[in-house]
């Protein structure tokens, strides 16, 4: 302890003294204890005498040490609060027209912010409710292919959770799962689909759902068991007990050994019914590839770490793993992660995640917009508040000679502002529970991952952000009058610069149209693009024809009775729909065998072609019928690009040609137009139609009716009749494409709406200032239409000042939106639409005449008082 | 007059701060008591009674120089007043008076 200085004694614990302690003592009480401290140090070392130090602070808290406690003053302090409250009160009524306008602002743009924080607040309590959340990590896969920046995924293999299972130490326990498990469960005579996850026997020891029947330790140890949730227990056997049943499922006997809570909705994870992960197991037991380090698309692992966990280390034992996997890998390498259960959703994007996700990128985006739309309300405040300033100067100048300080001023006017936000609130509030349900709307996936149900911890936090926004709102106005000068202000109030600040107010109302008109220009942009993609010519027709999902029935007595339907002119059979986001790839090759490209296919049969009314360079339609079935499945007709990627020199050429796909040799015999089979996100690449009649997942039908609705009546009476299980979920092709294109319409909802909210907020905050200007302004005016002043002219000296901060925020804002769309929205965008000057000008326009008229109303109105009227009373 | 009478420990503490003289303040009266009559003192003891003391003005206090050992803190010495001493002339009377009525027999069996 001596090799260095003396320790200090603790500061904090001074502290404490220091608050408590009268000032005529201090310096006694602590040079005392200071010189104990010291003799403590060198006897019992620092810690204890630290410890001593703290406890002598305690016991000096005696009456005589005590400060007097400021009773008189805090009285004092809860007299002016009192008071603070009711001038704000009678401020807020005396000026309804402030009052309202600031309160309307508020309350919209709020309503959004409380939107927000319910999204949020349910977003981030995902996954909490397991126990052990802070301990259970998903292993994610990064797949590198040589050239391709690498991806990430939310997968990984069997292998992969099988090696962690026998060989890592520092993982308490594995747990693994396999998604789309589905079948049709038989019993008795009913037939009812069910959808879940295979799942690893630890399942329940890791995660917390909870099991009502059934033994969580082993649950799912035995083949062929099930853990139904109570929801499908009921919808499987209503009534009766389904714990311990047998059922049966694509003809094998499953057993149902527990009955677990239904799913809650915060939970990423999502089943209906979990059977154990070796049943998977043993029906893959001949599959060489199921137990492949590179079969990691549909199964998940997650591990749960011990107490004491030690992340890296348990990384550098994956990352040996990967490594030597990889060394059996040729052309790729894929590599373990850890990503801990919490931070899944909401989270980083990634390919194949399972259940619901939420990518943080949108969070981000959303609470950014949200925090705009109410900055920009409390501008308004600001802005209003400012220019107010000639009568409550007066008010402030009183008060401070009366004896406010300038913290008093400060609260006064921060308290002003919070009643406001509070009653804001009441009304934002409502707007809230209107706009929730729009908010659920807009999207299919919203409403599966939140239902911004109220809690009071909610509520709490809502009324923790209007106090925010409170002061937020009123810190600007509160520094400005404390500033005031009591003595100038009150001596002659003409001195006091009306519109002191001047520059500020102009540059926040800038800001707010900025604002605004870059929203309206993005909502816009995006609709074009949206418009652009549905309207966009693939290269192939899509109208009238619609696309039925066969849901595993045999496809043949299905158009054969179709087929009779005299609405139906044609139909074909696919194993995809193409345009709508889907892919379906395969390894090509041509001569080269060293030389391989992904080829995206669909599988068709011989009239695919002609109802889509696909172009031909070459060669012709696939033919059926020849004796051989195998050679007619060798059939593929390619696009344009297939030929430029292998270098095949014209479409003639081709024609005959023999390509590999995944090894199976194919011969061409026709060359199609390059269509646009992926969505317009993407360039054109090597695609190939190939045929096979026999097992198709859809059927296509060309419809030729006016009267949609009946022949839609008509198809579903058919498939009644052979599917008594699946409804009919048939779609037109235009409306699939339409719902690909989904996010760009809920693009234009969002934008479209922040545009009009935050649109309306900068008007009626113009709509004050305009008022506010033009009222101070009433003499000038009048004299000047005594001189002979036209309602023209004066309108024009009102207005001008407000147009000019107009055309100022349009030329920042159209630009910069323009800019931002064309290089970070939509710059990886293979086909976009071309933006012209309607996008970017017609929203402008609305805003600058809905700006105008407000001007004009109330500047006209001004200009046409009566001069004598204004001018007599002086 | 009730403000001339004194508790126990606050004569001990005025008998304190007369034998140090000019050194006497608190740490060195706590110490003192534990040397001479080993008595163990607490500080915040010490001091509240040093305070009532003062307020009786039995004793009157001054500010030394600072120092390093108190963390740059100053001294509060304290000095006996002119009432202070008459009280423990008082105290030291009356405590004899009382000795001398009392017969020698009352204390042989210890002496």
């Amino acid at each position: 302890m001596k090799s260095q200085l003396r320790p200090d004694p603790p500061k904090w614990a001074s502290r404490i003294l220091e608050w408590y302690c009268n000032e005529d003592i201090l310096e006694d009480l602590q040079g005392d204890i200071n010189e104990f401290y010291y003799r403590n140090v060198e006897n019992k070392g620092s810690r204890k005498a630290k410890f001593i130090y703290f406890l002598d602070v305690i016991k000096f808290f005696r009456p005589y040490a005590i400060q007097k406690p400021k009773i008189k003053e805090s009285m004092d302090q809860f007299t002016m609060f009192n008071n603070y409250f009711k001038t704000s009160f009678r401020n807020i009524i005396h000026n309804k027209l402030f009052s309202s306008i600031n309160i309307v602002g508020l309350a919209i743009s709020m309503s959004v912010g409380l939107l927000l924080i319910a999204f949020i607040t349910e977003l981030f309590s995902f996954d909490t409710f397991h126990e052990k959340a802070e301990r259970i990590y998903r292993v994610t896969n990064t797949y590198h292919e040589l050239n391709r920046d690498p991806d990430l995924y939310a997968s990984t293999s069997v292998k992969a959770g099988k090696r962690l299972q026998e060989s890592v130490t520092g993982i308490e326990k594995v747990v693994l799962i396999r998604r789309n498990f589905s079948g049709d469960v038989t019993n008795g005579d009913d037939i009812i689909p069910i959808r879940g996850l295979w799942a690893s026997e630890e399942f329940f020891n890791v995660f917390s759902f909870k099991l009502i029947k059934g033994n969580p330790e082993n649950a799912l140890r035995e083949l062929n068991s099930l853990v139904l949730t109570e929801a499908s227990a009921i919808k499987l056997f209503g009534k009766e007990e389904a714990f311990g049943k047998t059922v049966s499922i694509n003809q094998e006997e499953y057993t149902i050994t527990g009955i677990v809570e239904d799913v809650p909705k915060n939970s990423h994870m999502r089943f209906e019914v979990l059977c154990s992960f070796v049943t998977k197991d043993n029906q893959e037991a001949g599959n060489d590839y199921w137990l492949k380090w590179e079969n990691m698309w549909s199964n998940y692992v997650y591990i749960l770490l011990p107490e004491d966990h030690n992340v890296n280390e348990v990384q550098e034992n994956m990352d040996r793993i990967s490594q030597e996997e990889n060394a059996n890998l040729e052309h790729n390498k894929i590599t373990m992660g850890l990503l801990p259960l919490l931070d899944i959703l909401p989270g980083e994007n990634m390919n194949n995640k399972m259940g619901v996700s939420m990518d943080l990128n949108i969070v981000w985006v959303l609470t950014v917009l949200s925090f705009v739309v109410i900055i920009s309300a409390c501008f308004n405040y600001t802005n209003l508040s400012i220019s107010r300033s000639l009568r409550r100067s007066l008010e402030v100048g009183i008060r401070k000679v009366i004896g406010a300080s300038r913290l008093h001023i400060l609260f006064q006017f921060i308290t002003e502002a919070v009643i406001i936000s509070l009653i804001s609130l009441v009304f934002s509030f409502f707007f809230f529970i209107i706009l929730r349900t729009q908010f659920i709307g807009i999207d299919p996936k919203i409403s599966r991952i939140v239902t911004l149900d109220l809690t009071p911890q909610l509520l709490l936090y809502f009324l923790g952000m209007a106090i925010m926004v409170g002061i937020v709102a009123g810190f600007f106005p509160a520094v400005f009058f404390s500033k005031v000068n009591a003595i100038k202000v009150l001596k002659d109030t003409s001195s006091f610069k009306l519109f002191g600040h001047v520059s500020i107010r102009k540059t926040l109302m800038v800001l707010q149209y900025t604002l605004s008109l870059a929203f309206i220009v993005a909502a816009s942009i995006t609709y074009k693009q949206y418009k652009f993609a549905l309207s966009f010519d693939l290269g192939y027709k899509t109208e009238n024809i619609l696309n039925i999902p066969l849901e595993g029935n045999k496809p043949d007595i299905l158009v054969n009775e179709l087929a009779r339907l005299p609405e139906v002119e044609k139909i074909s059979k696919s194993i995809m729909i193409t345009s709508i986001g889907d892919y379906w790839a395969a390894r090509g090759k041509y001569n080269n065998p060293l030389d391989s490209a992904l080829v995206y296919f669909n599988i068709v049969d011989e009239n695919y072609l002609p109802i889509h009314q696909h172009q031909f360079l070459a060669g012709s339609n696939f033919v059926r019928g020849s004796e051989n079935e195998e050679a007619d499945n060798n059939q593929i007709i390619v696009n344009e690009a297939l030929l430029k990627r292998f270098e095949i020199e014209s479409p003639s050429k081709a024609i005959g040609e023999i390509l590999k796909l995944d090894g199976k040799e194919n011969v061409i015999v026709g060359v199609l137009n390059d269509f646009h089979y992926g969505r317009i996100d993407n360039k054109i690449k090597s695609f190939a139609y190939r045929f096979d009649p026999k097992e198709p997942d859809y059927l296509n039908l060309k419809i030729n009716t006016t009267d949609f609705l009946t022949t839609i009546t008509k198809i579903e009476k058919i498939w009644k009749k052979i599917d008594k299980v699946h409804p009919l979920r048939a779609k037109f092709y235009d409306q699939s494409i339409k719902d690909a294109y989904d996010e760009y319409s809920s693009m234009v909802k969002i934008a479209g709406f922040l545009a009009f909210l935050a649109i309306s907020i900068a008007s009626i905050g113009l709509l004050g200032m305009v008022i506010f200007a033009t009222e101070s302004r009433l003499k000038e005016i009048s004299i000047r239409k005594v001189m002979g002043a036209g309602e023209i002219n004066l309108v024009y000296l009102l207005g001008r000042g407000f147009i000019i901060l107009l055309f100022i925020s349009a030329v920042i804002a159209i630009p910069i939106t323009h800019y931002f769309f064309e290089n970070v929205m939509f710059k990886d965008l293979a086909y976009k639409a071309n933006i012209g000057a309607v996008e970017l000008f017609s929203g402008a326009l609305v805003v600058m005449i809905i700006a105008l008229f407000t001007i004009g109303v109330e500047t006209v109105k001004v200009s046409r008082a009566n001069p004598a009227k204004t001018l007599r009373n002086e | 007059m009730k403000g001339t009478n004194i508790g126990e420990f606050e004569e001990l503490i005025l008998l304190t701060i007369a034998g140090l003289s000019s050194k006497a303040y608190s740490v060195a009266i706590v110490d003192e008591l534990d040397k001479l009559i080993r008595r163990k003192a607490k500080l915040g003891v010490v001091h509240a009674v040093l305070n009532r003391l003062e307020k009786k003005g039995f004793i009157a206090s001054t500010l030394g120089e600072s120092t390093s050992e108190r963390g740059g803190k100053r001294k509060r010495f304290y000095q006996l007043t002119t009432s202070g001493k008459s009280t423990l002339i008082k105290a030291k009377e009356q405590r004899e008076k009382l000795w001398e009525v009392i017969p020698r027999v009352v204390f042989s069996e210890i002496r």
